[in-house]
């Protein structure tokens, strides 16, 4: 099967630093995969190498199969690091320059111009944009060759509300007719809504991978009870001290959410009064920040 | 390469840079080959550099005078235009932009190329039509005789301007490509050409004799040599038989070969930023 991103050992040192540290990442076909990680994590130099502008220390990359050379980006469209373009051109001659290289036709201009919202604003000078209109040029940029993999660098940067939903939109239409995404953020609300699968990077190594649900996982429970300092003693005895949190006035329970029903038996047995007794699910900033504090995990 | 060279077409002729460039080279042209020497010998003027005839601004110097420009003055324009057309791609981060598109490195280095030599060609061309317009307003004026160089001086011209402002240009480019922005070559590169070229002739050399010897091999007195050989007057700057004719195409082809072949070699050994 011709995965359309597999990488192996992919590293890439700057001198003494490691930008990105021997990274097996491999996204399925069809799938959105959310590429997560802080600022400077070493998402972007990824993306470069897969697009071939930086050249790897070590490692491979495969695109759609392919290894590198000439013609790896068949079919490939990408926006990295925010959109670029010739600012003394309109926005549609910067899409009629890049449509020559990559070889298609000006009815591709117009299809992907339309697709981003831009026409009515394409023969605006590019210099003139908006940083939201910047953004949806270089979406539809990396459409032009209707790619069958489309790498997107934090694709919704600058834009508004509104231009996020749209985006979102985009790239959810885009995975259910058949294209890989890759979309790499630090926003967690984004990669929540749209992808498949997610990555964790941090600092240039993959620490978890899977999909949303994998990676929140099943925290715990979340128990109500009066009064409740008799009731922390009693879970604590029940399920070990340091499974238990109190936190703004409920008790959070590192356990597994079936044996709710036992834990409520066992405190009105002991004459509590149990108020509430809920899954406490993991909220995915929780996890990414315990991701990236841990460096090392792999919930997948 | 087509596809990246008839990109790289549009972005040339688009570009408000490219056409600011071209008006300054034939206003130069103008002012410095014919008017100003026109003026001086109209209004009886003498002095330094006051030394031009009539018969030196008639149509049959066409080839002399229109090169005259090329080894200093008009290619640092030419060089400014191949670093604008290069390392604009640095400047506004374009690189990623194209390459994402596909083609490789190369293909759009060659692409450049390509499009820097055919807009040489064109600044050339320009070059000789204002100065065949202006010695034939000069003949007129003073009721001379106009007659043409042969076709084969126009093409040996032509091709000779041609091959030093398409070595301009590559420097330009090469030197875009090393420092990975605009100001920095365009600085450089005019320092070289109008200063450092112009002591190393007038103060180091005389002084010298193995200062002498290297501009022999510098691509400056090799590009004045090959238009003081097609008639270029002594008198500009730049212009000076340090080596024949022959040599001197030689010696600038060489250069034009080498600055393309460097600068290839580094765009495709470095990571784009």
């Amino acid at each position: 099967m011709n995965l359309p991103v597999h990488t192996e050992g992919l590293t890439k040192r700057y001198g003494a630093l490691t930008a990105v540290d021997d990274l097996h990442l491999t996204v399925r076909p069809g799938e959105v995969y959310g590429f997560l990680g802080p600022n400077g994590a070493g998402k972007t130099t990824t993306l470069r190498m897969l697009l071939g502008l930086v050249r790897p220390t070590a490692g491979t990359v495969r695109l759609l199969g392919r290894p590198p050379g000439a013609g790896r980006l068949t079919g490939v469209g990408a926006l990295i690091e925010g959109p670029a373009f010739y600012p003394y051109l309109s926005g549609r001659d910067n899409l009629t320059v890049l449509a020559r290289y990559a070889g298609v036709g000006a009815d591709r201009v117009a299809l992907v111009l339309d697709l981003v919202d831009l026409t009515d604003r394409a023969g605006d000078r590019y210099a003139g944009y908006s940083l939201g209109m910047k953004q949806r040029l270089g979406v539809a940029a990396a459409l032009l060759k209707d790619p069958r993999l489309l790498i997107l660098d934090e694709p919704t940067n600058g834009l508004d509300p509104a231009g996020m939903a749209d985006m979102r939109t985009l790239i959810r239409r885009l995975g259910a007719g058949g294209c890989t995404v890759l979309v790499s953020s630090h926003l967690l609300g984004e990669v929540e809504q749209v992808c498949d699968r997610v990555g964790v990077i941090s600092r240039g190594r993959l620490i978890a991978e899977g999909s949303v649900a994998e990676l929140r996982g099943t925290a715990g429970l979340r128990v109500l009870a009066d009064p409740l300092d008799e009731a922390a003693a009693r879970v604590r005895t029940l399920v070990g001290a340091e499974r238990v949190r109190v936190v703004d006035g409920a008790l959070e329970l590192a356990v597994e959410p079936e044996r709710a029903a036992w834990l409520n038996t066992e405190l009105v047995g002991a004459g509590l009064a149990v108020r509430e007794l809920r899954p406490r699910e993991r909220d995915l900033e929780q996890v990414f920040f315990d991701l990236i504090e841990k460096g090392t995990a792999d919930v997948a | 390469m087509s596809r990246s060279f008839r990109a790289e077409l549009i972005k040339l002729v688009r570009r408000p840079a490219t056409w600011l460039l071209l008006a300054i080279t034939l206003v130069l042209a103008l002012i410095f080959t014919y008017v100003f020497p026109y003026a001086s010998i109209a209004g009886g003027t003498t002095g330094p550099n006051t030394d031009r005839t009539l018969p030196m601004l008639l149509p049959d110097q066409l080839v002399g005078n229109s090169l005259g420009g090329l080894p200093v003055f008009l290619g640092s324009i030419v060089l400014i235009l191949g670093v604008l057309t290069v390392g604009g791609e640095y400047g506004w981060g374009t690189w990623k932009t194209v390459l994402s598109q596909g083609p490789s490195r190369l293909e759009v280095y060659a692409g450049k190329l390509l499009a820097l030599a055919a807009a040489a060609l064109a600044v050339v061309l320009a070059v000789f039509a204002v100065g065949a317009v202006a010695s034939v307003l000069i003949a007129l004026a003073e009721g001379q005789p106009v007659h043409w160089p042969s076709v084969g001086d126009l093409l040996t011209g032509i091709g000779a301007g041609w091959l030093i402002a398409t070595m301009w240009a590559m420097l330009g480019a090469v030197l875009a490509v090393a420092l990975r922005a605009v100001a920095l070559p365009v600085g450089l590169g005019l320092v070289w050409m109008l200063a450092v070229q112009n002591l190393l002739a007038a103060i180091a050399a005389p002084l010298l004799d193995w200062v002498a010897q290297v501009q022999k091999g510098l691509p400056g007195p090799n590009a004045g040599s090959l238009a003081a050989a097609l008639g270029s007057p002594g008198d500009t700057p730049g212009v000076g038989a340090t080596v024949g004719g022959g040599q001197a195409a030689l010696v600038v082809a060489a250069y034009l070969v080498a600055f393309a072949l460097i600068g290839g070699a580094l765009l495709r050994r470095r990571d784009i930023g």
